[in-house]
């Protein structure tokens, strides 16, 4: 790590991106195959701090935006590349479609114009189906449905691994990934920027802000003000155990509202089914707390919509924050004068339109007049295979020791996760790179062995020291 | 690859898995393997450090870790085949295991299998405890594993939540590690394991709180302190760096909830009889699996038994499971389970479980009554708090002859 806090003291890069989060990593990828020399600064010790870390994990088909958005080509264009790049870099698509319930005459008679915008978003598939069908296709719904509608395109993905391949794509062709180097002044000549950081100062020709959750105070700090005011909205998840996931194959949407897309109930890549999420304003923008009363609400919810999952364990809760800011659209703005590039209000979508999102920006970037040679034949890095419905290491000849049972995860999985390009900085990224922990038990046969295999290599360690051994 | 043949697969190498094992080549048995996933057999006594165990099976008081030891050495002495590192991952009908072991997938055909997998604590994540979630949370099973197996420690100044009997035994770990609790709290109104453990933590200096219950768990990366809500609605802060969560034990039936074996949403564990066979005859169960939760000495005799149990089946000698002359037990007011979920008639004396394990949800004083029909088979006036064992005979009861129900629980 040494050795690259120098190099990037001693270089000048063509742009920094602030911000490692799933938009922060794709503007990363684009920008190093398109030839920039590129860093990419992260305040945590490992990608996917901040938002990205709790999301949903649907992969949107953009039937929903608004029609003509910023954000809905955005979606449309991270879809198509999603779909195009996923094999090459080892992540994967768990088919599921999706539907949107309607529960009340009210809501079915929203459908129609759900339908209608979905068609003028391109999104031509899309098509109402009656309780019968929708019955058929779903056996463990509540019979309390009334209509649909059908959006067979609407998948689900790895919400992690899929930003850890665009982050080491773009490492492995020669970007630099710098943690724990939260952005603390910043200072443009006219030319270049010095961006001081908690790793040192970085020196960049061009800079993104991905910032996310403190997008409105980077903003500030290179432009002076910002066109927006983040205010985090807190989103809490319940996910159930793997045996529930013979109960749904269509992820289940809600009749949106006017303030949130509202609850979903889906299938996770992981084999499992989650609920989730709430829509929560509040003030702090680290602290995204799960609460009791809360998480009962949800599984009751749950249990309304597929019944199943009135008597499911849950195996997991989370919450997660948006970035939400007091418009719905993106914001995202471009500065050719200082060189910045301002992408704010990033929300929901931002799992899907990373890709689209990453290619706008390095359109607007086209206009500071820096040419580039793209990388004529970058390398494409496979990562590990996390996802339930294709082979996973446990299951290969050889694999060796299992370490975490509930997700069947081996200690060569462990052992990579830990080593490697773009090395689990923190307990939290281990967790996100092989599922270690996260199953039924949460540790509690696996979290001795982890605390020995992991000594020494995360930022805060699973274990504060030795046993003193007394009487 | 043909899956190989065995008689007897136990799955689960702790005192109830290797009490089957060693029961079944007694009574015969000719291959009797037993499939561990950990590196070594014997199960959660593995990592508790602390005595007593082993008084009913060695006439001698021994440690956990000794106790794990002293029980794989006599299954392996007996001509059990115990192989570790191996996971069963899918039950498949009539006996039939997919496992995996570090070298690959291995099919496993079994004339019987005892399902052993044991109990766990319930994680702070289907608590739907409220807070962050920090390093430092985490169950006894974590917090012993890791003082026991690797010497090391997740926390110096811990809260306790739960007052069960695994409750103290993670205080004596913490004793013994160095670790100092700063308070132990409980939701309810008194300790839920009997005396003297109650009176143990006041002993060695540590606030004890009852009606108490956990508001909010605060800080970043660790826990630097949990907010208490009182009975009396007052709220305080403990400043500590990990909060323990003990007890809440639930059966590790993950294997059961995936196969097409009947699971009993109250106990927890598969559906048994009182031979302990499931709904799939092929399969027994026993241990800790069955329900939450009891002692490895318990664990013990319970594999024993059905692992004779198993042994018998195999030669014919149990009658056949008949849902024409099956009685289904159904658990009423105030009990949390009962066990096993069925009989099959005719009934043949004890020679199966000991009697009927009933456990009650809260403090319950009241008449304890058990019907088929309108027909009292057994009443009697019970004063009895969670946590306790509570076992009916049945032997001597005059059970009905034909398939029906009994219905069991509390009046008045």
């Amino acid at each position: 790590m040494t050795e690259i806090r120098e190099m990037a003291a001693a270089d000048l890069f063509d742009v920094a991106i602030i911000g490692g989060g799933v938009v922060g990593c794709a503007v990363a990828r684009r920008f190093t195959l398109e030839g920039a020399r590129t860093v990419l600064l992260e305040r945590a010790p490992d990608i996917l701090a901040g938002a990205s870390k709790g999301n949903s994990a649907l992969l949107h088909t953009g039937f929903d935006a608004p029609t003509g958005s910023l954000e809905l080509a955005c979606v449309r264009d991270g879809y198509a590349e999603y779909r195009e790049i996923c094999g090459r870099l080892g992540l994967s698509v768990l088919e599921t479609g999706a539907a949107v319930v309607a529960w009340t005459d009210a809501e079915v008679a929203k459908l129609e114009g759900i339908v209608a915008q979905a068609h003028a978003n391109g999104v031509d598939e899309v098509r109402a189906i009656d309780a019968d069908e929708l019955l058929a296709r779903e056996p463990a719904l509540s019979p309390a449905a009334k209509a649909a509608v059908l959006v067979p395109g609407e998948h689900v993905i790895d919400p992690w691994s899929t930003p850890l391949a665009y982050i080491r794509q773009a490492v492995e062709n020669g970007a630099v990934l710098l943690r724990n180097a939260g952005v603390t002044a910043a200072g443009f000549d006219g030319a270049h920027w010095r961006l001081a950081t908690t790793a040192g100062e970085v020196r960049a020709a061009a800079v993104v802000n991905c910032a996310g959750l403190w997008g409105d105070r980077v903003a500030t700090l290179l432009l002076g003000q910002s066109a927006y005011a983040i205010h985090p909205r807190k989103g809490q998840f319940v996910v159930f155990d793997k045996a529930a996931a013979g109960l749904l194959r269509t992820t289940i949407l809600p009749v949106p509202t006017e303030r949130t897309k509202g609850v979903v109930v889906a299938r996770t890549i992981y084999g499992n089914v989650l609920v989730g999420p709430t829509a929560e304003e509040q003030d702090d923008r680290e602290r995204a707390t799960t609460d009791s009363e809360t998480l009962h609400q949800l599984i009751g919810q749950a249990g309304r919509i597929v019944p199943g999952l009135a008597d499911m364990p849950v195996t997991a809760v989370y919450a997660g924050l948006r970035p939400a800011t007091e418009r719905k659209e993106y914001r995202i703005a471009s500065d050719p004068d200082r060189r910045v590039i301002d992408v704010g209000g990033i929300r929901s979508t931002g799992l899907t339109a990373a890709l689209g999102i990453a290619r706008h920006v390095h359109g607007l970037y086209q206009a500071f007049g820096t040419a580039h040679r793209p990388i004529a034949d970058p390398v494409w890095p496979v990562v590990p295979n996390l996802a339930e419905h294709r082979p996973r290491d446990w299951e290969a000849e050889g694999s060796g020791e299992i370490v975490c049972h509930c997700e069947l995860v081996t200690g060569r999985e462990i052992a990579a996760a830990l080593t490697g390009p773009v090395p689990a900085g923190d307990w939290g990224g281990l967790k996100r790179r092989t599922r270690a922990g996260m199953g039924r038990c949460q540790g509690f046969y696996c979290t001795a062995r982890l605390a020995r295999l992991t000594e020494g290599r995360l930022a805060e360690p699973l274990a504060v020291g030795p046993a003193h051994h007394g009487p | 690859m043909a899956p190989e043949r065995i008689d007897l697969a136990v799955i689960g190498g702790g005192p109830a898995g290797l009490a089957a094992a060693i029961a079944a080549r007694a009574a015969g048995v000719e291959r009797v393997v037993v499939l561990e996933r950990e590196a070594e057999a014997g199960g959660i006594p593995r990592h508790c450090g602390h005595p007593p165990f082993g008084w009913a099976e060695f006439r001698r008081i021994l440690t956990g870790p000794t106790y794990a030891r002293r029980i794989a050495a006599r299954a392996s002495a007996s001509g059990v085949d115990i192989r570790c590192n191996h996971t069963v991952v899918q039950l498949g009908p009539a006996g039939e295991l997919a496992c995996r072991n570090a070298e690959g997938a291995v099919t496993l055909a079994a004339k019987r299998v005892v399902l052993a997998t044991g109990a766990r604590e319930t994680p702070r994540s289907a608590l739907l405890a409220t807070g962050d979630r920090p390093l430092g949370v985490l169950n006894t099973g974590a917090l012993q594993s890791l003082v026991y197996l690797e010497g090391l420690v997740p926390f110096r100044r811990p809260v306790i939540v739960g007052t069960e009997l695994v409750s103290y035994s993670a205080i004596l770990t913490a004793r013994r590690a160095g670790i100092r609790p700063v308070a132990m709290i409980d939701a309810g109104p008194g300790p839920i394991a009997r005396w003297p453990c109650a009176v143990f933590p006041r002993l060695l200096g540590i606030p004890v709180h009852y009606g108490a219950e956990v508001a909010d768990i605060r800080g970043r990366p660790r826990v630097e302190a949990v907010d208490v809500r009182c009975g009396d609605g007052s709220r305080h802060t403990l400043a500590c760096d990990g909060v323990l969560f003990t007890g809440g034990f639930v059966p590790a039936a993950e294997l059961v909830r995936q196969s097409p074996l009947a699971l009993d949403p109250l106990a927890g564990g598969p559906v048994v009889d009182q031979y302990g066979r499931c709904t799939d005859p092929a399969y027994f169960a026993a241990g800790n699996l069955l329900r939450p939760v009891e002692t490895a000495g318990w664990s013990y005799r319970e594999g024993t038994a059905v692992g004779r149990l198993a042994a018998l089946d195999l030669q014919g000698r149990l009658p056949a499971p008949d849902a024409e002359c099956t009685l289904e037990i159904a658990a009423g007011d105030g009990l949390k389970y009962a066990l096993p979920q069925r009989i099959v008639l005719p009934w043949r004396g004890a020679d199966g479980l000991p009697g009927l394990q009933l456990r009650v949800r809260r403090a319950i004083t009241g008449l304890l009554t058990i019907l088929a029909g309108n027909r009292q088979l057994y009443q009697r006036r019970v004063s009895v708090r969670p946590e306790r064992r509570l076992i009916v005979p049945l032997d001597g009861l005059d059970l009905p002859d034909r398939a029906g129900r009994l219905q069991v629980g509390f009046q008045g």
